[in-house]
């Protein structure tokens, strides 16, 4: 192979090519980058330039990461020759369908400070590696970002998925928009809607996203891409209802009164999860809860281990079972936001079937507590159980005999308090939190760790039940280095290992290493 | 019907003489070949080549005005063995597949047919399948040419280059009673140009009149001791008549000086890759117009030896711009410069990558490593020193930016397949899986990780066959309905019938050749009348002895096909099970039905338009429904919420409504946060009136607790 360091790309070329202008689109199968390769080369042709396009469609278009690739020259050039693919270092304008495919050109050298326009959208389409984890595995834009902004010579940066969904369509409409609007290419506005106009397919919502993005890029103002938006509980808002229970909330929320602020800001959001899952009294509960971390708490320590508390207090008090479930699906503000999402009209007719599957463990947990755990101590029993009530139910919660079944269930939250899988909760988050206690105050960081645990356990029936196991595991390995100074260095590393992969292998390996060093040798 | 229409496509084949052609490189292939009297035309879908096969059908009524026969070939093999119909007549025929598998599948046929020789021009379009955007081993087709002797033309990337080598292919393979083969690069045939049509010329001679007076010449047929004598003729005969052809037809290009110190020698295919490195050395003008002397081969085999020594003459230097590898030309011009006794620096694969695409930046690496050995004198002074332009170090993103493979569309029919195949592996562990090639392949990658070798096409269940004695547990094979028609039935399924196979075989039948663009096939369910399809897949297979069939005609019903999948798995039937997983490929369910639905809502009539979703309250951010999907569809969604640290599932507005989600929450005992939501539209009367009652009593009911509660809801 030649030695990398010679022939920078400058000198005296020929002065036609700087008219040459070498323009790429990197984005997602299934995204119309071969329709918007088509207008680009449209508007092209129609402003007098030679071009010429090429793509790899390949099996990229079911839903892989996929290249097109347009060269243009001004009228007056005769027979140019053309690349048939983007070369590293020398693209004018690279198009980016999403924000991953900016950083995936740039890792591939399409975005240069020399010459590139980068014109990127910032909202994502997940790629699987990141959906399948069980925990976060959403890939942080920033760095992508950071480095768009040293790599192009030029950044044009907003979501403009968001702008095409709105004028219902795709996103190579925007894309255009951006284009048009940044002036990356010498070609009036009217050529590019002449193109979209002479497709003839979708027009309207096409030329209607065009324009905004158009607008959107000539302001010259980028957007940095945010997490998504979609608050399911008010944020300082206070409830509505029944005065008398208003009143009791308000004594609620005054307890918090000389909190510091961090704290109560996170309680506040506790608390009313708490309550809106089971009443103001189990919110008083929750409060003493809080209340007993934060007198072993200080500002010296920002009080972590206070804020940590009031999150995954609430969390664990506020549990997933049957009940709330029901509850949660036979809500009317549910119906308005899935109408909303669904983008039915006012008056239209909406079926909505639930999908329910109850397993051997959710029926036990709604029995009272004795039968419950009659049951639960049995295997055969729980599969028995789960035979006759564990089918899988599709409920039709428009109508209302399927309603009446969901809301009959959720009518049963007051009986809660006596079920089974009550007391099964109470057990283990009086464990959990004298697990904490127990370290304080040597061992703070270690409790803080211990309190974040919580975040293990989720989901319904398997999943709950696997997520209960993780969590036992990472408690006997902390068992084991608590004496350590690093032990809640060790805590976080197992949590961060458990919900690596859903096999377990992750948290095998990290408590395999945590045994080599604390068993005694044999 | 494939997956697009190409009716607008289809008028640019009527095009006369003096129009401007304006299309893609494919198109512009299948133009030349009606101008050149082509009688017959025939081939096997495949990217990059598909296209060529879906306009020829869509232009059927063009073809049989003109007299040509069009035949969607069961496979490569099949192809190939149709240009037969060249040896003794003088019919001019092409078919088209892709390389190098087409030509893996089609080698028998091809080595037959030039062994015998053509009357007619023979030739096969083949879209040469490497570097980005390939879908299959990356392997030269160069190899083919050179075993069996067939020309190989590799036409420089422009339109008016590629229908030109059309005709003098056409012409080559005649003049040298030689089959020819036309090799066209992923890029190239989607490359968009213009050129100038000529008229459509009927076949002076077509396959109806070949029928009306038959002939044959046992010279032409590959028995002893005609065999032999054939081979004599390959070397005596025919190689010569070629390289004078090409010699005199000057198929071979020159560009730039003709007195330079050095040269390059460039397959037709990279001309535009090298113009661009000079171009960017400042070594070349816009319009190509080179300070380099190049010599172009637009035919890469054989190579014409004495044009080659004329192009050395005088150089001290040659590089050779060949891609893939071995180098096969770099080798066969290093023995005939070596053979001449030439003494000439031979460069090209120390300065060029041996294996993969020639990128723009290793093409210009390359040549400027070239110049700056052989011919220095040729750069600016400072392009002979080291770069001192310093360009701020841009980050390092290869950690941050997530792979993304290709994986099954939205709404998939082969997701649930492979779902249940996961929930059947949790309870009866892990089992050998052998794939094929098709769409099924993805489950192969996360997050199925269902199966890990695909041995070639139809060849799934054969590749099983190790296994097939049974054991302990028993080994599962994967084949498509595209690879089942192509050549599965005999090799994988007849395969196990007589061996007595005592494993399981899945036939994802989804009603198309579904991963090459959604051609036809024998069961396809569509009704094409210009083909015979609803051959049902069970009959066949059926027919060939196997007696244990289950059919499942909805793919989605995941606790069924669970049920199947684990009832062939563990009965008691030692010989072959074969289960057939029927539904209809998404992509071309939606691109047939939308028409149909916006007509309905339209019109008035009744319609459920179904989408799913995921309650976030109800969600626990565990994703263990995603690891049992992977639909584009079902994504993540950050709330803004601080007591949630993990995303949680959202189903975005490209949901199709398929029911995987409901049915593996179902199956797989996942949680109730799914629903599914149906907009009808154009209730009936009764129905409207029903759903306002229900409405109101719902909403009364809610009004009823929401009063005894406090309502943290916002607005």
């Amino acid at each position: 192979m030649p030695d990398q360091t010679i022939l920078p790309d400058a000198g005296p070329v020929d002065p036609a090519m700087r008219g040459l202008i070498k323009l790429a689109v990197m984005a997602v199968g299934g995204q119309g980058g071969g329709v918007l390769t088509n207008w680009i080369t449209d508007c092209a042709k129609a402003e007098g330039y030679a071009v010429q396009a090429t793509s790899v469609a390949g099996v990229a278009q079911r839903t892989g990461a996929t290249v097109y690739y347009v060269e243009m020259a001004p009228a007056g050039v005769s027979a140019p020759v053309f690349s048939l693919m983007p070369a590293a270092g020398d693209v004018d304008i690279l198009l980016a369908a999403e924000l991953m495919e900016a950083g995936r050109a740039i890792i591939r050298g399409f975005v240069t400070p020399d010459r590139t326009t980068l014109i990127a959208s910032t909202h994502r389409a997940l790629a699987l590696t990141e959906k399948i984890v069980p925990g976060d595995g959403i890939a942080q834009p920033d760095e992508v970002v950071a480095a768009a902004e040293i790599a192009a010579q030029r950044l044009v940066l907003f979501d403009m998925e968001e702008i095409a969904q709105r004028s219902g369509t795709v996103i190579s409409a925007s894309l255009l928009g951006a284009l048009a609007g940044s002036g990356a290419l010498p070609f009036v506005q009217s050529s590019y809607e002449a193109a979209i106009r002479a497709s003839g397919r979708g027009v309207e919502p096409s030329l209607a996203a065009f324009g905004e993005a158009y607008a959107r890029a000539k302001t010259g103002q980028n957007q940095m891409p945010g997490r998504q938006d979609a608050p399911s509980l008010a944020q300082g808002d206070e409830p509505r209802g029944p005065d008398r229970l208003r009143r009791r909330w308000l004594a609620l929320v005054a307890r918090m009164a000389d909190w510091p602020e961090p704290l109560r800001q996170m309680a506040k959001r506790g608390l009313v999860a708490v309550v809106d899952f089971q009443g103001l009294d189990y919110g008083a509960d929750y409060l003493d809860r809080v209340q007993a971390m934060l007198d072993r708490d200080s500002a010296a320590q920002d009080y972590c281990l206070s804020i940590a508390a009031a999150k995954y207090i609430a969390r664990a008090m506020a549990y997933d079972d049957v009940i709330r479930t029901a509850e949660l699906k036979t809500r009317s503000g549910r119906f308005h936001r899935i109408r909303a999402e669904m983008a039915a009209e006012p008056d239209a007719k909406m079926m909505l079937r639930e999908f329910l599957k109850p397993g051997a463990a959710e029926i036990a947990g709604m029995m009272p507590r004795r039968l419950g755990g009659w049951f639960a101590a049995n295997p055969a029993r729980m599969q028995a159980l789960g035979r006759i009530f564990g089918k899988g139910r599709r409920i039709r919660t428009d109508r209302l005999g399927g309603f009446l079944q969901l809301y009959l269930i959720a009518g049963l939250k007051g009986w809660r308090r006596y079920s089974f899988r009550h007391a099964e909760e109470r057990a283990r988050l009086n464990d959990w939190l004298a697990e904490v206690q127990r370290r304080l105050p040597e061992k703070y960081d270690l409790g803080v760790e211990i309190l974040t645990n919580q975040r293990l356990i989720k989901g319904y029936s398997d999943t709950h039940t696997r997520g209960l196991d993780r969590y036992g595991k990472v408690m006997a390995a902390l068992r084991l280095v608590e004496a350590r100074n690093d032990a809640a260095d060790w805590a976080r590393r197992l949590r961060e290992a458990a919900l690596a992969d859903h096999t377990g292998t992750a948290l095998d390996g990290a408590v395999a290493t945590i045994r080599s060093f604390s068993d005694p040798p044999a | 019907m494939a997956e697009r229409s190409f009716a607008k496509e289809v008028l640019k084949l009527r095009l006369g003489a003096g129009d401007t052609f304006d299309g893609e490189g494919i198109l512009a292939i299948t133009k030349a070949l009606l101008e050149n009297g082509v009688g017959y035309v025939g081939g096997y879908q495949g990217a990059p080549i598909s296209h060529l096969m879906d306009v020829l059908a869509d232009g059927r009524d063009i073809l049989n005005e003109l007299g040509v026969r069009f035949e969607a070939n069961a496979s490569e093999a099949a192809a190939a063995a149709m240009l037969a119909a060249s040896v003794h007549y003088p019919i001019r025929g092409a078919v088209t597949f892709k390389g190098p598998v087409g030509l893996n599948v089609a080698s028998d046929a091809l080595a037959n047919l030039s062994s015998a020789g053509v009357t007619g021009g023979a030739m096969v379009i083949l879209g040469e399948d490497y570097g980005e955007g390939s879908s299959i081993m990356q392997e030269r087709s160069h190899s083919f040419a050179m075993k069996s002797q067939l020309w190989l033309l590799d036409p420089r990337p422009n339109l008016p280059s590629i229908v030109k080598m059309v005709g003098q292919g056409f012409e080559l393979s005649e003049a040298s009673h030689t089959p020819v083969i036309l090799m066209v690069r992923i890029r190239s045939c989607h490359v968009t140009g213009s050129f100038t049509a000529r008229d459509n010329c009927p076949p002076p001679f077509s396959v109806k009149d070949a029928l009306a007076s038959p002939r044959s010449d046992y010279k032409r047929v590959v028995l002893p001791p005609e065999s032999y004598l054939q081979e004599q003729d390959k070397i005596e005969n025919r190689w010569p008549a070629a390289q004078d052809f090409i010699r005199r037809h000057a198929m071979n290009e020159h560009f730039g000086p003709s007195d330079g110190k050095i040269g390059i020698v460039v397959q037709g295919g990279m001309y535009n890759g090298v113009i661009r490195a000079l171009q960017r050395l400042g070594l070349a003008d816009i319009s190509g117009a080179t300070e380099v002397p190049l010599y172009v081969l637009n035919v890469t085999y054989p190579l014409v030896r004495d044009e080659l020594l004329d192009f050395a003459d005088g150089k001290s230097a040659l590089l050779v711009v060949e891609e893939g590898q071995p180098e096969f030309i770099e080798s066969d011009i290093a023995a005939q410069l070596f053979r001449a006794g030439r003494q000439v620096a031979l460069h090209g694969k120390d300065v060029l990558p041996m294996a993969g695409e020639l990128s723009g930046k290793l093409m210009l690496d390359g040549i400027g490593a070239f110049l700056k050995k052989a011919a220095p004198e040729l750069l600016p002074a400072q392009r002979r020193a080291p770069n001192d332009r310093v360009d701020p170090a841009i980050p390092d993103l290869t950690g941050a930016v997530p792979e993304r493979p290709p994986g099954f569309c939205t709404g998939c029919p082969e997701r649930p397949i492979f779902a249940a195949m996961k929930l059947v592996t949790q309870d009866l562990g892990r089992h050998q899986i052998a794939g094929d090639i098709g769409c099924h392949l993805f489950g192969s990658l996360p997050p199925f990780e269902m199966g890990g070798s695909t041995m070639g096409y139809g060849l799934g269940p054969a590749s099983n066959a190790a296994f097939d004695g049974g054991g302990e547990k028993r080994a599962i094979s994967i084949i498509g309905d595209g690879g089942f028609w192509h050549n599965g039935l005999s090799s994988s399924i007849g395969n196990a019938v007589y061996n007595k196979s005592d494993s399981v075989i899945v036939v994802v039948d989804n009603y198309y050749s579904a991963a090459t663009g959604g051609q036809d096939v024998l069961s396809s369910r569509a009704d094409n009348p210009a083909k015979s399809t609803g051959h049902p897949i069970a009959a066949a297979i059926r027919g060939v002895g196997v007696t244990w069939i289950r059919q499942i005609d909805h793919t989605y019903d995941v606790p069924k096909m669970k049920a199947v999948l684990h009832e062939a798995l563990t009965c008691a039937y030692d010989g072959p099970k074969v289960i057939i997983a029927s539904s209809e490929c998404m992509l071309n369910r939606q691109r047939r039905e939308k028409p149909l639905r916006n007509a309905a809502i339209r019109e008035g009539r009744r319609l459920e338009a179904p989408r799913f979703g995921v309650d976030a309250d109800i969600c626990t951010g565990d994703h263990a429904c995603i690891r049992l999907s992977g639909c584009p569809s079902l994504t993540l969604k950050a709330l803004d919420d601080p007591l949630r640290d993990d995303p949680v599932a959202h189903i975005d507005q490209s949901c199709v409504g398929c029911g995987n989600c409901g049915e593996v929450a179902d199956a797989a005992a996942l949680c109730p946060s799914f629903y599914r939501a149906d907009i009808v539209h154009n209730p009936g009367r009764l129905e409207a009136w029903f759903n306002r009652l229900s409405a109101r009593a719902i909403a009364a009911l809610q009004r009823r607790r929401e009063a005894r509660r406090l309502d943290f809801a916002k607005g």
